[in-house]
């Protein structure tokens, strides 16, 4: 480079860079519900997954941009089937998956001219709703430990909001399904009547399950948990706000220090589920999703 | 355990485009986790120390699939090294395999194989076709050419169902990794000399599982008779022969209790004749 430029501004004009193209994404859900952890978002192609199995009982979901993810999840495939052949099946755990992500995102992001435009989320499943691990792993290489559910992706700002308000545990696959649509549709109640099964990509980690536990949901399978949603929906909320906490705490924390927090509206929200803004881009601009 | 990549931050084999095939990767990431290279060099010659060996496995394609059934010992020499081991391993919805030869290298190729199969579909999105699934075993056990010379031999047999032609399949291999597709039933290991022949006789083709299973049971037996290496039904401790069936619906291994039924049954008929069911010595006229 010829001129001299100082870390802070280096360092903060990638993070204004990854998390500007991050924002663009369509955001997706990961929430945990009785039947298992549950992972929803709109997404029309039936071909490139935004969500996919990494091991046993770990999912992987990712949002920005297709090649730079979909490199990430095949890494980490590898990593997780090497573990799992070196040790035991039972030794690929989510938390140290999350952890390589995390050394090799961080990596990335200060070696590399340019960071990758992604966010990332390790999902494990446990033998009950108390065992579940979610990881959201952000472009610069942080981790937060996020309880029941979260939001990735951009416009994740209101999701959370709703997913906050209408969350509660024990939830049934159908429950989680109506509160994950209505997180998307980015309101509390009502207008979810134009979301249809060909628009979404769902997939389940099932908790009865006792191998592989990843399923899609597609199909006739989806259309029967869409109905059950819609009736779910229909039933008075039972309960209205979530008792339990969300790992908002975790994210406001600002993960790699210097410059971070600079692109931010709102700069001391500790609420915010992520540092970034909520966006005025377009949600339907799939380009980078 | 992960590579240090010359110097370079990045776990390159992890990053690397690539192929989908676990095997390669490992080739670069962590070669000596391969099998077929564990001391490729040094080794045993022929008639080296007395490792265990696994023995007899049979397989038969039936109406609804395919079964394959191993009996459960060990021998290392003249000694038997283990009474239940277990020689066939599911290893995908689809397919199984069952290991003859040097049981240390067998049991290592059989892990192996069932994470290149489930690596494959993780990151392409789909299953190997059957036909692409037995190649790739072929070539796993080819590459373990140099250890059969120096005698641990290992030879796999593979079955399972073909969802494009619904139906089960069945293929047998060399130590050199030719590939051999079996129509009706095949046999593997040192008692697959008598295990064949008694199928040979009591196989009919488009059988039930039920009878194919069965058929499979007096093969061991037939096997564990003459075969000293091969071990019959342990009526004493309960240790029964594992048989696998692979039909449309996947594969299920039967309980132990399951398996115990079918082999009390080939005992009891042995009780009264010790040399099992006769077939018909003429072919009945049409």
């Amino acid at each position: 480079m010829p001129f001299y430029v100082s870390p802070e501004q280096a360092m903060k004009d990638k993070a204004d860079f990854a998390r500007k193209a991050i924002t663009r994404a369509r955001s997706g859900v990961v929430i945990d519900c009785d039947a298992g952890i549950l992972l929803v978002s709109p997404n029309s192609s039936r071909a490139l997954h935004k969500f996919s199995e990494l091991y046993d009982r770990i999912a992987f979901a990712a949002a920005g941009r297709y090649n730079e993810f979909e490199r990430l999840r095949q890494a980490g495939v590898r990593y997780a089937d090497l573990t799992g052949y070196q040790y035991d099946r039972q030794d690929v755990t989510a938390r140290g998956l999350a952890n390589w992500y995390a050394q090799l995102l961080g990596t990335i992001f200060t070696e590399s001219v340019k960071p990758l435009e992604v966010e990332i989320v390790v999902a494990e499943v446990g033998q009950t709703a108390e065992l579940d691990q979610i990881y959201r792993i952000t472009f610069d290489g942080t981790v937060s430990d996020e309880h029941h559910f979260l939001v990735m992706g951009g416009q994740t700002e209101q999701a959370a909001e709703v997913l906050k308000e209408r969350y509660s545990e024990g939830m049934t696959l159908g429950g989680a399904m109506e509160v994950a649509i209505a997180a998307l549709a980015g309101q509390g109640n009502g207008d979810r009547a134009e979301i249809t099964g060909a628009q979404l990509e769902v997939a389940l980690l099932d908790r009865s399950r006792s191998h592989r536990t990843f399923r899609r949901l597609t199909g006739a399978r989806l259309e029967a948990v869409l109905v059950e949603a819609r009736s779910a929906g229909k039933a008075p909320s039972a309960s209205p706000a979530a008792t339990s906490t969300e790992g908002t705490g975790s994210e406001g924390a600002s993960p790699e220090g210097a410059g971070s927090e600079g692109a931010s509206p709102e700069p001391g929200k500790p609420a915010s589920p992520k540092p970034g803004k909520p966006a005025s881009a377009d949600p339907a601009d799939g380009k980078s999703d | 355990m992960a590579p240090e990549s010359d110097g370079r931050r990045l776990p390159a084999p992890f990053l690397t485009a690539g192929t989908s095939s676990f095997s390669d990767f490992l080739d670069m990431a962590a070669p000596a986790l391969q099998p077929a290279r564990m001391a490729a060099a040094g080794g045993s010659s022929p008639g080296g120390p007395d490792l265990p060996h696994g023995t007899t496995i049979v397989a038969a394609i039936c109406a609804d699939g395919v079964v394959m059934a191993a009996d459960r010992r060990a021998t290392a020499g003249n000694m038997i090294s283990q009474r239940d081991i277990e020689k066939v391993f599911r290893t995908d919805d689809f397919s199984c395999i069952g290991i003859a030869g040097a049981a240390g290298i067998g049991i290592d190729l059989a892990r192996l194989y069932q994470v290149e199969l489930e690596h494959y579909e993780k990151l392409e999105g789909r299953m190997l076709s059957l036909e692409g699934k037995a190649n790739r075993l072929a070539s796993m056990v080819r590459a373990n050419l140099a250890l059969a010379m120096q005698g641990l031999v290992v030879v796999p047999l593979f079955a399972g169902f073909d969802e494009d032609r619904e139906q089960g399949r069945i293929f047998g291999y060399d130590a050199a990794g030719g590939r051999y597709e079996e129509h009706l039933f095949h046999s593997i290991g040192s008692g697959s000399v008598f295990a064949r022949g008694s199928l040979k006789k009591l196989y009919r083709e488009g059988m039930s599982v039920a009878d194919t299973v069965m058929a499979c049971m007096q093969a061991l037996y037939d096997a564990a008779d003459d075969d000293s290496a091969t071990g019959g039904p342990d009526v004493a401790r309960r240790i029964y022969p594992m048989v696998a069936v692979i039909t449309a619906d996947g594969f299920s291994r039967l309980s132990d209790e399951e398996s115990g039924t079918y082999a009390q049954a080939v005992v009891d008929g042995r009780m009264r004749r010790p040399d099992g069911p006769t077939a018909p010595l003429r072919e009945p006229a049409t």
